[in-house]
């Protein structure tokens, strides 16, 4: 038997200290690389022409979630020339700094949708959700009626921004106080659609969809 | 002393119940979602119908629901064995079972409702997490505590695999589920952008890590030999391959980012331990196939420990093609595509399905109170069916993956891009009728499974079962583990 290795049986023989040195090891790597990045996200800001989502377009964003979407498209170009060839230029931290969670995906069954606001027209949008292939006759995606009829809860909407905003995205009180008047009557497809039209372009392009 | 203790094998034989139930549930669900791709109108435009609504369900379905459920009952009894006593804290034991079964209730029923965080694999919402967090640290306190009052001072190897599975998976689903809850079914994690894809991906690449490959190693330490019948290939190795598996895996996460705004340094840092990981990888399929070396007859004889041979190759594939496609060249094709979905599907229909699927075979009689499993040629077909259909997956979703990844990159000579990328799609959607054909054959298989299990207990439900009582070993004064000398 190798002369070190009674430093080893200790371990193996006791329940305790194997857990520990099991905590130990699996925490390095983690710390590694994820401390460096809380340091730095501290760094990050939005880039300039990057604002957080408005009240309409943040319901948007949870609708984009709720449905699964970020399962079959991507929302990040990445540095490759095939890529800003496609979608256009590649994708920055600044520019999600404000979602939560992030969406960049794992997964293209349909396109990257990074830059895809303004490339269709909103009535464009709004047919492809309620039937894709009216549109795009080879597409596989599903169809998403329900969102035309489903109007948006004004009150748990407010809900949201405030609690983004103690997150720490900066809101104004004006925003918020304007945001009821700015949701009343719009429905589920309004929303995904000022999401989907905001995506990639500078705030002041994309200001105030309604 | 004398001999009074039995082994606790109910809430093993209830685990075992719920991953049958799950195994077929979850993995019906994948075949739904699968035939969506192909046929779309298949969400009879029903929100809770929807691919992105029930891809959720899948996934959780097959790794938490079967597969934690498969690791939580072969936790328990290997941890008896192995230890030569008694489940400690049986209530406790019963609660990890009802708490675990209500956690998957609840996610799978919420997830079609539209209630994500849409973290990938841990998409069920603060609520729920609260759930998993404490469930699973009774899961680790019942563990720990049986090893704490175990009758053999060595601590068997699987045993380490269980409890790093239990530790890490713990450590990662806290850390990537601190949230700021807005109402009862809806929060915002504190992470975003960049920080936040950094956590999901160190926490999904280790839940595979963890979850998928920790646990389910512990299943083959001890499962393997015990089909076997002879004892592991080299102990010393196992622990070697131990300690750098848990080290290395957690610095390989960030290979899910590659090219993107991740900073680059974190993407090259998870490039290099990817590949570094080749070897414990290697190391403990190896150790597991080599286990069978002398014995290689009970392959033929015994399809329990066929699975577990095709398990080990898969492992070892699986995780050979993980490290090459980490490779930021390798990743720049395969990443997005089909390609990813075949190496998942590699490692979990081949690699997690196939060893969990041997050894329940092999637990299940013992657990039952049987000689044997009721049907032999029942394993059989599930044998073959299993491994028909994962070849069907994973050759047509790998030929979707390279053909897409090709079509988006491809130029002409002027350098304009060559195709739309409706044209990628059109390319694959043969392939994804492959996918479904070849997922129906892996669910009949898991039928035939519940079918052979439902008939194995019949015995089991007509009368009490007899108890196995626990051997009790003559104290030793210092014991030593037995290492056994490696086989020519």
């Amino acid at each position: 038997m190798a002369k070190g290795y009674k430093y080893f049986e200790a371990i193996e023989k006791h329940a305790g200290k194997l857990a520990i040195f099991t905590a130990i090891m699996v925490s390095i790597g983690g710390l590694a690389e994820i401390t460096p990045l809380f340091v730095e996200a501290h760094s990050i800001t939005a880039s300039a022409g990057v604002k957080p989502y408005d009240p309409l377009r943040l319901a948007g964003k949870d609708i984009y979630v709720r449905e699964g979407c970020y399962l079959c498209h991507t929302q990040m170009i990445r540095s490759l020339r095939a890529e800003t060839q496609r979608y256009g230029a590649y994708s920055v931290s600044s520019e999600s700094v404000y979602d939560r969670p992030h969406q960049w995906g794992s997964k293209r069954t349909g396109p990257d949708l990074a830059r895809l606001g303004g490339k269709y027209s909103d009535e464009w949008q709004r047919l492809h959700l309620l039937d894709p292939r009216a549109v795009v006759p080879q597409s596989n995606m599903p169809a998403y009626p329900w969102l035309a009829d489903e109007p948006i809860d004004s009150k748990d909407s407010v809900a949201r921004v405030r609690a983004v905003q103690l997150l720490g995205d900066p809101y104004s009180a004006e925003k918020i106080a304007a945001a009821p008047a700015a949701l009343e009557g719009m429905t589920a497809m309004d929303a995904l659609v000022a999401y989907l039209q905001g995506l990639g372009l500078p705030a002041e392009v994309a200001e105030d969809p309604t | 002393m004398p001999q009074t203790e039995t082994y606790n094998d109910q809430v093993v034989r209830l685990f075992l119940l719920a991953a049958a139930i799950w195994g077929v549930l979850g993995m019906a669900i994948g075949v739904f979602v699968a035939a969506q791709l192909a046929w779309p109108a298949l969400n009879f435009d029903t929100p809770w119908l929807t691919f992105g609504r029930l891809r959720p369900d899948h996934t959780f379905g097959v790794i938490f629901a079967f597969g934690g459920s498969a690791l939580m009952g072969t936790c328990y009894y290997v941890a008896q064995r192995t230890g030569h006593t008694r489940l400690a804290l049986p209530r406790l034991a019963n609660f990890t079972f009802w708490g675990w079964q209500l956690i998957c209730v609840l996610a799978m029923v919420t997830m079609p409702l539209g209630l994500t965080q849409s973290k990938e694999y841990a998409e069920p919402e603060w609520l729920i997490d609260l759930l998993v967090a404490v469930v699973w640290v009774s899961f680790g306190v019942v563990f720990f505590a049986t090893l704490a009052r175990r009758r053999i001072k060595h601590i068997y190897v699987a045993n380490w695999y269980y409890g790093a599975f239990i530790i890490a998976v713990g450590l990662l689903h806290i850390v990537n589920n601190i949230v700021m809850p807005v109402s009862l079914t809806k929060s915002y994690p504190v992470y975003s952008g960049t920080v936040d894809a950094m956590v999901q991906w160190w926490y999904g690449h280790n839940a595979v890590a963890f979850f998928l490959t920790a646990g389910f190693l512990g299943m083959m330490y001890y499962f393997v030999p015990r089909q076997a019948q002879q004892p592991l290939w080299s102990y010393r190795f196992s622990i070697v391959n131990f300690w750098a598996l848990i080290s290395v895996y957690m610095w390989a996460g960030s290979h899910h980012l590659m090219y993107t705004a991740l900073p680059d340094w974190v993407q090259s840092v998870g490039m290099a331990f990817s590949i570094l990981l080749l070897m414990p990888s290697w190391g403990s399929a190896a150790n597991g196939l080599l286990t069978f070396n002398g014995a290689w007859k009970r392959v033929a004889s015994d399809p329990a420990a066929k699975f577990m041979v095709i398990a080990l190759v898969f492992y070892a594939a699986a995780t050979t093609e993980g490290s090459l496609m980490a490779v930021k060249t390798v990743n720049s094709l395969s990443h997005y595509t089909d390609w990813t979905v075949a190496h998942v599907h590699s490692g979990a229909i081949g690699w997690v399905a196939m060893i969990t699927i041997g050894s329940l075979y092999a637990m299940a009689p013992r657990a039952l109170g049987r000689p044997a499993m009721h049907s032999r040629r029942g394993m059989e077909w599930h044998f073959w069916l299993h491994v028909t259909g994962l070849v069907m997956y994973v050759a047509s979703m790998w030929t979707a993956g390279v053909t897409a990844g090709l079509m988006w990159r491809a130029t002409d000579s002027s350098g304009t891009l060559i195709h739309p990328f409706i044209d990628s799609l059109i390319a694959v959607r043969p392939f994804y009728l492959i996918r479904f054909l070849g997922g129906l054959l892996i669910v009949a298989g898991m039928v035939v499974m519940a079918w052979n299990l439902w008939h194995t207990a019949a015995d089991a439900r007509a009368r009490l079962i007899k108890p196995i009582p626990v051997p009790i070993p003559e104290p030793e004064p210092r014991q030593m583990p037995a290492p056994v000398p490696a086989r020519a």
